[in-house]
């Protein structure tokens, strides 16, 4: 159906902050002055629209909240035509919400804490790119739109993490974050051109009613192409290298882009081409198997790292780990998988901004272990980031007790072998979330102070502190209010209608409870009861291993890099000697032969006359050949 | 039939001379009797056809050649003029 | 019979226009292969063309040649020695097999017998070759026009020499003359016109030969006593010195 009222108007969703960056990259230095409140003031309109029109979607009800706007024919070539248009229904509304909402909230917050950074305007103009692009990924209603908002987050993370391009971490981080994430992209891209190639269009309604008629083969592989890309953008193994380094960015921008938004955007990819993983079991095990590792592999990372922003990054991509399993599960999966990212997008964002808090009173130092008893000066950043905390370990009545136990329960539900080791996997990590998040909490909040000498920690501004009071209550409720609040009502339309009901007491749940508060208090015992020490300990192999990001980098390094560095070194020497030598060779055989032929000009006319007589001669010798 | 071989004896002596002799003068008065020997062929041809054409041919040779005897000469005194020579061996500068 | 005479003639006169050592003859020599052709286009059927050949090529053409060969000099006696190592060779060779060819070419065409001209040229020939070259040649007629008038500003072009230094004026010329060697007119040739010759020397009033009065062109002959009747097979010097005693004797 086409869209209506304001939700005709939805294109002014991905405008706004479009026109801001649009205004503030081009307008240089003369908008320095107010660049930030144009920047703040943009997601904000983004956000009252995107309230608007998911207010009056309520107002519809069954398939008819799935609304059309055709905004124009993108181009067509041949029988190929590509129009571009947005697709306003629950699940995009939903993305809408978390990232004019959040976003909102992290602009402002950016407010005061870039507010001593020379490049304030700048920072406001990639943000604000960054959401339009991130809001054309999840409205497009194509996948040539969806990709183009893609690469445009890329761009934008890549921007952002690099932001601070001076420091040679910085730009190594966001050159990395690029190249891994274009191997995800080129999955993405090949999946779009097999769906072209099978279906003529790259429209979803198109490519969703014509998956019925395709091939097994091709709907598996369409399927494992989008895992791929799922998978680069999502941080998912193997493509998880990057979110660690990425944490280089200033802190709202590992916020917004690197644990509420641009890494979700895997999440929705999945959801919203669940018509395609329906059809294909084998292509659904392959997502449950890549979250379920990435689950536990974040997990452990985030065990094991004293930088608070790179321990929260292992916790991100163990839930997005959560959020792929539950994606990977199925009909029921689907919702949780959003709902948690939801609730995610919430106490991550807010746990995020509290480091950055808690950063900006300890002059920019991220190594927990010269914390401590921060909660004693810091109250307001210590409630919200507790807040955040019990919600992301799953504490009961918290955001993070009713999407995790979902997906866990949904997991166990598969049944069979593959549910229960799912099952298992989900558990277990809900366990080791308890414990590094209590590292992490212990760390930072309790225990005695090691700050260094010219360290004076103080409350942060207002205009940070109000976004994590407003993060903290969604922390509290989101997920409560989604899964008792009937979400998956209100998802049906575009994932299909299920039958489910949220059991607050199962053995599941009562195992993840145990399991949580054994992880709790082993962090009691280990960083609570005990003094830390400043320098880290050598620590077992697993610590180390843990920390070395599990070998990810060394692993990369010896199976990509060092054989590609080998494959370049073969072609350069091909190039130089067999190439090269080649042509050296013809020219260098043109060259001398040319030397020897140019003593043929000998500059007398009449040697020259001779060979045109001699070629009379011959023409009429071959006149008198053909002729006669 | 004769006289389409005696053009061909005359032209080949041409051009012997053309390749042979070394003054400039010479080796024109030379390309003129091949000229001459090519009208002669056609003169020939238009009696053997019975037209007119290869007459009228034989005309635009003459003019040609005239033109090109004006100017040819004139390369020549022009060449003589700024080298004080008239053997084509001498003006041997574009070569190698 | 009228074709053997012109064979005959032209062949042997063309040989020796290629291989006479002197510009002048080769040019005398190629003057006559034309005219025999002038008489071959008579004989067959092309009066036009054959006083056109005399007139234009005998008459205009040569001449122009023969000036340019005034102009150039007599030093136009070719050496026949070949510089180029194998131009002979190469041309004897290369001319042998064209020719052979042509022949060869020639003599597998079936030509049958002449058609003659009796036909086209039932109006005159003059009529006949008008007739096609203002009809179907016209184009072709119109564009040898400009042709024409191209070489005609080429050959100006090429022979025109741009004046660098301002003309010298009657009063500079003077001057020159008189801070020059001769103030005087040089002596002119042939004291007392004894010899009708350009190439005799002047005496001066002493007795001696002068050799001013001599265009040098003309001095650098080296032996003229063959060439003049009036020496009486006598050589110069001797003749100078019978002059000198006949003058003396005129004075006693």
């Amino acid at each position: 159906m086409k869209a209506e009222g304001i939700q005709a108007a939805s294109w002014l969703l991905i405008a706004l902050p479009l026109a801001g960056a649009a205004i503030l990259l081009l307008g240089g230095r003369r908008t320095d002055k107010w660049g930030h409140l144009l920047g703040a003031a943009m997601p904000l309109g983004s956000f009252a629209v995107g309230l608007a029109a998911f207010f009056q979607m309520l107002g519809y009800s069954g398939n008819a909240r799935i609304r059309h706007l055709h905004i124009y024919d993108y181009f067509v070539v041949g029988n190929f035509k590509v129009d571009m248009g947005l697709l306003i229904d629950p699940l995009s509304i939903s993305f809408v919400l978390l990232i004019t909402g959040v976003g909102s909230l992290i602009h402002i917050y950016s407010i005061g804490y870039m507010a001593h950074d020379p490049d304030r305007r700048r920072f406001f103009a990639y943000l604000n790119l960054f959401v339009a692009a991130m809001l054309l990924l999840v409205l497009a209603d194509n996948y040539l739109g969806l990709y183009i908002g893609w690469e445009g987050v890329g761009l934008a993370s890549y921007l952002l993490i690099g932001f601070w391009q001076y420091k040679p971490t910085a730009a190594v981080a966001a050159k990395k974050a690029f190249v891994v994430n274009r191997v995800g992209d080129f999955g993405l891209s090949v999946a779009i051109l097999l769906m072209f190639a099978t279906f003529g269009t790259v429209q979803f309604a198109g490519v969703y009613g014509g998956i019925g008629h395709a091939s097994q083969g091709t709907v598996t592989a369409i399927g494992l192409l989008l895992l791929l890309g799922a998978c680069g953008k999502s941080a998912q193994l193997p493509l998880q290298s990057w979110l660690l380094d990425a944490m280089e960015g200033p802190t709202p921008v590992s916020a917004l882009i690197h644990a509420a938004t641009m890494v979700t955007a895997g999440v929705y990819l999945i959801v919203r081409s669940n018509p395609i993983f329906n059809l294909s079991p084998d292509a659904r095990l392959a997502v449950t198997v890549v979250g379920a590792a990435t689950l536990l592999a974040g997990a452990i990372i985030g065990c094991a790292k004293d930088d608070i922003k790179k321990a929260l990054a292992g916790s991100t991509m163990s839930q997005i780990g959560y959020m792929m399993l539950a994606a990977g599960l199925g009909k029921v999966g689907y919702v949780f998988a959003i709902a948690h990212l939801i609730a995610h997008g919430f106490f991550k964002a807010g746990m995020f901004l509290g480091a950055g808090s808690v950063m900006h009173a300890m002059k920019e130092d991220v190594n927990m272990r010269k914390y401590g008893a921060l909660r004693t000066v810091m109250y307001i950043t210590f409630g919200t980031f507790f807040l955040g905390y019990l919600a992301i370990i799953g504490f009961p009545g918290l955001s993070g007790f009713f999407t995790k136990d979902g997906i866990i329960e949904t997991a166990f539900n598969k049944g069979g072998t593959s549910g229960a080791v799912l099952g298992t996997c989900a558990v277990l990590g809900a366990g080791i979330t308890a414990f590094y998040m209590s590292r992490l909490m212990f760390m930072t909040f309790f225990g005695e102070k090691r700050w260094d000498d010219d360290v004076h920690p103080h409350e942060s501004p207002l205009v940070m502190t109000i976004p994590l009071m407003l993060l903290a209550i969604g922390s509290v409720f989101a997920g409560g209010f989604l899964v008792l609040g009937g979400f998956a009502d209100f998802l049906a339309p575009v994932v299909g209608a299920q039958e489910h009901k949220f059991h607050w007491v199962s053995v599941p749940g009562t195992v993840t409870l145990l399991l949580m508060f054994a992880g709790v208090a082993l962090a009691w015992m280990q960083y609570g009861a005990r003094p830390v020490p400043r320098e880290a300990p050598r620590g077992s192999f697993l610590t180390v291993f843990a920390r070395r990001d599990l070998y990810g980098d060394a692993l990369n390094e010896s199976l990509l890099m060092r054989p590609g560095q080998w494959a370049t070194r073969l072609a350069v020497y091909f190039d130089t000697k067999g190439v090269d030598g080649l042509v050296n060779g013809l020219a260098a055989g043109v060259g001398g032969s040319s030397g020897r032929l140019r003593r043929v000009q000998t500059g007398f006319v009449r040697s020259y006359a001779l060979s045109m007589f001699l070629g009379a001669a011959l023409v009429v010798g071959a006149l008198f050949l053909v002729r006669i | 039939m004769n006289y389409l071989i005696l053009s061909a004896i005359l032209f080949t002596i041409g051009a012997v001379g053309v390749l042979v002799r070394r003054n400039a003068i010479v080796v024109f008065m030379c390309v003129e009797l091949m000229l001459n020997a090519t009208n002669l062929a056609f003169v020939s041809f238009s009696h053997q056809h019975g037209n007119l054409d290869g007459q009228i041919i034989a005309f635009f040779v003459m003019v040609v050649a005239a033109a090109e005897v004006v100017v040819g000469l004139a390369i020549i005194m022009a060449i003589f003029r700024s080298r004080r020579s008239s053997s084509v061996d001498d003006a041997n500068l574009l070569k190698y | 019979m009228i074709f053997w005479l012109i064979a005959i003639a032209s062949v042997p006169a063309a040989l020796g226009m290629v291989f006479v050592r002197k510009a002048v003859h080769s040019a005398l020599l190629l003057a006559v292969v034309m005219l025999s052709l002038a008489v071959s286009y008579a004989a067959l059927e092309a009066p036009f063309l054959a006083f056109v050949q005399v007139i234009v090529y005998t008459g205009a053409v040569l001449m122009l040649f023969l000036f340019v060969m005034m102009l150039v000099g007599v030093s136009s006696t070719d050496s026949l020695v070949e510089t180029i190592r194998g131009q002979r060779l190469a041309t004897g060779i290369i001319a042998v097999a064209f020719i052979a060819l042509l022949s060869a070419g020639l003599g597998k065409v079936v030509l049958g017998s002449a058609k003659g001209l009796q036909a086209a040229n039932s109006d005159g020939n003059v009529m006949g070759l008008a007739r096609v070259l203002f009809t179907k040649y016209v184009f072709a007629f119109e564009v040898t026009s400009a042709l024409l008038i191209t070489a005609a500003l080429g050959a100006m072009v090429l022979t025109h020499r741009e004046r660098t230094t301002p003309k010298a004026t009657q009063k500079q010329l003077s001057q020159e003359r008189f801070l020059g060697d001769h103030p005087t007119p040089l002596p002119g040739p042939g004291t007392y016109a004894r010899h009708n010759s350009v190439d005799m020397p002047a005496l001066l009033p002493d007795g001696t030969a002068s050799e001013l009065s001599v265009n040098p062109v003309l001095a650098r002959r080296a032996s003229t006593a063959s060439l003049h009747a009036d020496l009486h097979g006598k050589s110069e010097q001797e003749a100078i010195a019978e002059d000198v005693a006949a003058v003396k004797e005129i004075e006693k």
